[in-house]
């Protein structure tokens, strides 16, 4: 198991004003102490607050004795006392014995909202909660398994990279040959469909659940989806034995009724609701209710006794386009002929504008593989309806029936590093492989 | 210096009339909710990394809420499904001014806090709450009283129903803003208390962005005897009922003191909890209450009280240590217990009574004891409680949260809480104030309630008395608006006291007389369209039928008559009674008016129907 946590470079805009950051530290008062602060004719007596982002230069905030922050003006004629020093209080690390005949369910930790918390002492929000801080959160999840918790990164999925899905996947799959019965991965919502892509095709047919789940409200609140998020996943992994990987979050704005998506078909489609992801264009795999019961609606593999496979070798030259009217050749032919493998979101049934054509033609011929999925998202790309469509495919560009948009680009990054050439990089990308594209959508 | 017979501090939560603190919905309650979204809230690690065990414990029972919505007062902000927006500007502007009114000294920078509250009554299981102002005063009646604080804040959800797994609100309430200012302690009598509270009151009100009506201010009182304990009554409505919670309060006080005394010189010391199954000696009460427990599987179960005899229910019921228990036996979900100071009594005869004494061994002179028929579980749950409580009168007072009665007593409602937790509210900005915008809430101060009193008896000329009455029914801008007509201000006065207090006291809403409509009603007045005789029945029927005012005149045919036709009817009476008039001279003017004006209908200006009818007398005089 590593031991180096990637994190975010969190250094945060301490934005104090010199003549601030001087008054504080010539009477040492750091974050946390104690301090009497007299000023403008009143005395406060507080605790040193971190500063805000968006506070101003010259404010300093105490935390007060009925617990209320305030932010105080200093200047010239300001007087500060330090009157006590932060004690530093042991954090107690519970042990937890492992019981027997209970399956293991490793968490493997990536950062995001489910793992945000307000550190008590100073009241500020950090990014970081430890793995195993949300697991001692809900003791309940260690009557369904044996918890093991790391850290991988600590980051906010907008702050994903390729290279953190390919240390990702080499970690499940470590995992899983180390004797594991599922994974858990807490993970940040903004793209956590990306990465539930990514794993589904570098893990193939992984013999395990490998569950994503995250948190549209932070652990430190006592209404976070956090925790039922995260025990839909124990009983989900320990009751289905289905393997592949899924993403598991609330299915509507209670926290009594919880869906499973397929790693490929799923996508955030709200800013903050609990329920922000949907299954697009297939059901979800299952549903699991308030007292943990699940439901299995779409057939899947089951779990097995073989070994993961982690094939994480990904093209770093594609791009995802999203069409819009006027859409310009002179600025985008450049970047699809520069890449080698371009997805576009069209219009509708998959269409561009006719000026864009004879630029995707070049660079088709020129070696790039262009893919069509639909910004409608809901629906098959057909390119036979409308003489665009012809367009496009005399063009070369191929279709993915339903496929997401987000999930072709993933595949196609795939697909050209795990093939020797660009036609069989098509045929990799029409043939499904983890449940990401069907011909068949019923009403 | 003397001791005081009591301290009080005052805590007032009054509903601003803006739209919501962090989103845009109206703030008003709604009759109807629907939906029915499950929710629950789980205890957060503390700063140890430990979990308050006793939160913890609520949440395993699997406690869970359903929240209601409602259209246009709640939205995916008040359902904790989105963040909140910006603070409302009027809400903070309104708490400036306010603050400034109180001489408070505003901070520099307003940073908004979560105060954890996991009872449900907030969706997001915290409280929006922001400090604004500290270390103000307030003059009431000559005397200055300290204002500690002043906060501006969320309102919460209310409770709709409940049950032993789930509680339901509505979000209607959630998120209204609230001003929370609390005073000193500086109050030491029970009238004394009301005055701090209506002068507040009164200056929240002259911000004229306060919401008014039942409900939309409450008062938390903090109440201490000497020897006694500080005592928080929670959510009191009406004013006018505080010095008689705090009177009652003080007697309770220095009831339980009393019950201290007696004990301690007895000796009695802490009774062990141990409960003992009496269901065999009942077997056969004919007691309503024992026979509907032990058909419900219930049991009896006893308690003894050694040491407590007479200070339950004694001293011709002046010492009442028995309510308290009962109080909080029932926080487990009893109806009630029996102490041996009110047996035999409510169907329980005598001789189980005796029979239960010699059972327990409780025959010694001060020697008491309490029963609880209920499921066994639940019956030695409340019985614990009862001891606990019991034991605590040894001690004194317990500090505590009560709940208010409409009686004006209380009842007991849960231990005064820790120090509240509170984070920042990492989802709003803070706020910064600037020493401009300060002087700018100063250079716009409103006018205080005397003030505008003084000012209208001098600019409007109507009486003092009418001036406060309008002040007090906050119908200023009415008045003004109406009064500011041509020579209009007398009628205004008397149509929004006398009228208006004349429908209201016969039960006709006058929400409908907005000022608009009262606006439009008077230009046409002051255009003689009517006659000023007429008001009182147009405004009644464009209360009671919702019509504007020209359909209302319309309706009662109270159009005013064209002076020409006046004039004419008047000389026609006149004429009818030709020998009256000869007879009286320039006096049947007088006698004259009644008939004229029942035939004018009101149509015509009294001073203008007097002015015709004597030029026609004179005519054929």
């Amino acid at each position: 198991m590593s031991n180096k946590v990637v994190s975010d470079n969190a250094v945060s805009i301490m934005s104090y004003s010199d003549e601030t950051k001087r008054f504080l530290e010539s009477a040492g008062a750091s974050e946390g102490c104690m301090v009497t602060l007299e000023t403008d004719g009143q005395t406060y007596s507080g605790k040193v607050m971190p500063h805000h982002e968006f506070s101003a230069p010259d404010i300093v905030i105490l935390k007060m004795k009925s617990g209320y922050n305030v932010g105080i003006r200093v200047g010239p004629d300001s007087k500060i006392t330090v009157t006590d020093r932060p004690v530093d209080h042991e954090r107690k690390e519970m042990v937890t014995e492992e019981k027997k005949g209970l399956p293991t369910i490793v968490l493997i930790g990536t950062g995001g909202t489910i793992a945000s918390y307000v550190d008590y002492r100073t009241g500020a929000v950090h990014p970081a909660l430890s793995t195993s801080d949300m697991i001692n959160a809900i003791p309940e999840i260690r009557e369904v398994a044996n918890i093991r918790a790391k850290v991988l990164f600590s980051i906010f999925s907008e702050n994903m990279d390729v290279c953190n899905w390919q240390a990702l996947a080499d970690c499940v799959a470590e995992e899983i040959n180390n004797g594991a019965d599922a994974v858990i991965i807490p993970h940040g919502t903004d793209t956590m469909g990306y990465t539930a892509a990514a794993l589904s095709f570098m893990l193939g047919d992984v013999p395990k659940p490998v569950v994503l789940v995250g948190a549209q409200r932070s652990s430190d609140r006592p209404s976070s989806d956090a925790s039922t998020n995260l025990m839909a996943c124990a009983k989900f992994c320990t009751q289905a034995k289905r393997a592949g990987v899924y993403v598991i979050m609330h299915d509507t704005g209670g926290d009594d009724s919880f869906a499973v998506h397929n790693g490929t078909r799923v996508r955030k489609m709200h800013t903050s609701r609990r329920d922000a992801f949907h299954s697009i264009n297939a059901t979800p795999v299952a549903h699991v209710d308030a007292a943990g019961k699940v439901e299995i609606i779409t057939e899947c593999r089951p779990v097995s006794d073989g070994k993961a496979v982690a094939r994480t070798a990904m093209e770093k030259d594609v791009v995802l386009l999203q069409f819009f009217p006027g859409m310009d050749p002179e600025v985008f032919g450049p970047i699809i002929t520069g890449a080698k493998g371009v997805v576009i979101a069209g219009s509708g049934l998959g269409h561009v504008n006719s000026n864009m054509i004879p630029a995707i033609a070049d660079a088709v011929r020129n070696g790039t593989v262009v893919v069509m999925t639909s910004q409608c998202l809901n629906g098959r790309v057909n390119m036979n309806v409308y003489n665009t469509g012809r367009d496009l495919i005399n063009a070369g560009v191929i279709s993915v029936m339903d496929m997401l948009p987000e999930t072709a680009y993933v595949k196609l990054k795939w697909a050209l590093a795990n093939t020797a050439d660009a036609e069989e990089a098509k045929r990799v990308m029409q043939t499904p492989l983890a449940g990401e594209m069907s011909d068949r959508r019923e009403f | 210096m003397t001791e005081h017979k009591l301290t009080c501090g005052i805590e007032i939560h009054q509903q601003l009339d803006t739209k919501k603190l962090f989103c845009s919905c109206d703030s008003h309650l709604c009759e109807e909710g629907h939906g029915s979204c499950y929710r629950r809230l789980r205890p957060t690690t503390s700063e140890m990394g430990e979990i308050d065990r006793a939160a913890l414990a609520q949440f395993q029972r699997n406690l869970g809420y359903r929240y209601q919505s409602c259209e246009g007062t709640s939205c995916l902000v008040e359902l904790d499904e989105e963040p909140p927006h910006d603070t409302n500007a009027e809400a903070l502007a309104t708490t400036l001014t306010f603050s400034e009114m109180m001489r408070a000294r505003v901070v520099d920078e307003i940073h908004f806090m979560r105060k954890i509250v996991v009872d449900g009554s907030n969706t997001s299981g915290f409280q929006r709450t922001a400090l604004v102002a500290m270390n103000g005063s307030i003059d009431v009646n000559g005397r200055d009283y300290s204002i500690l604080s002043i906060c501006l804040e969320e309102d919460a959800c209310r409770k709709v129903e409940s049950n032993d797994a789930e509680v339901t609100y509505r979000t209607d309430r959630l998120g209204i803003p609230l001003i929370e200012i609390a005073t000193g302690p500086d109050m030491h009598d029970p009238e004394e208390v009301m005055e701090v509270a209506l002068r507040i009151g009164t200056l929240l009100r002259a911000t004229r962005r306060v919401k008014r009506g039942i409900g939309t201010i409450r008062e938390d009182l903090n109440i201490s005897v000497p020897g006694g304990a500080r005592i928080e009554i929670k959510g009191v409505q009406e004013l006018r009922m505080l010095p008689v919670f705090v009177e009652n309060e003080m007697k309770r006080q220095n009831m339980l003191i009393r019950v201290k005394g007696i004990l301690n010189d007895r000796g009695t010391v802490p009774v062990a909890f141990e409960p003992v199954d009496v269901t065999n000696i009942f077997k056969t009460s004919a007691s309503k209450v024992i026979k509907g427990a032990l058909s419900d599987k219930g049991k009896v179960i006893a308690v003894r009280l050694p040491g407590f005899k007479g200070v339950m229910n004694g001293d011709n019921g002046t010492l009442r240590l028995g309510a308290e228990m009962a109080q909080r036996a029932r926080t487990k979900g009893v109806k009630g217990i029996f102490h041996s100071d009110e047996l035999p009594n409510y169907g329980i005869e005598p001789e189980f009574v005796d029979q239960l004494r010699d059972f327990l061994g409780m025959n010694g002179e001060f020697d008491a004891f309490a029963i609880c028929a209920a499921k066994e579980k639940r019956a030695k749950d409340a019985l614990e409680m009862a001891v606990i409580r019991a034991n605590e009168a040894l001690v004194g007072v317990p500090e505590e949260t009560r709940d208010p009665l409409p009686d004006g007593t209380s009842k007991y409602s849960r231990p005064l809480p820790g120090a509240a937790r509170m984070y920042p509210e990492t989802d709003v900005p803070p706020i910064t104030i600037t020493a401009e915008r300060m002087q700018q809430v100063r250079d716009n101060l409103p006018e205080l309630p005397e003030e505008i009193e003084k000012r209208m008896v001098s600019q409007y000329g109507i009486n003092g008395q009418q001036a406060r009455q309008i002040v007090r029914e906050d119908k200023i801008d009415m008045f003004e608006t109406l009064a500011s007509m041509n020579g209009m201000s007398s009628v205004a006065a008397t149509t929004l006291l006398n009228t208006y207090g004349e429908l209201e006291t016969a039960g006709v809403d006058t929400s409908v007389l907005d000022q608009a409509r009262m606006t439009e009603l008077f230009t046409m007045l002051s255009s003689g369209a009517f006659a000023k005789e007429a008001l009182p029945a147009i405004i009644k029927e464009m209360a009671q039928s919702g019509n504007g005012p020209k359909a209302a005149v319309s309706k009662l045919g109270l159009e005013a008559v064209d002076e020409s036709e006046a004039v004419a009817i008047i000389a026609g009476i006149v004429a009818e009674r030709a020998d009256f008039v000869r007879s009286k001279g320039m006096g049947a003017v007088g006698p004259l008016m009644g008939p004229v004006m029942g035939a004018l209908k009101g149509k015509l200006d009294g001073k203008r129907v007097s002015d015709i009818l004597s030029q026609e007398i004179k005519k054929i005089l």
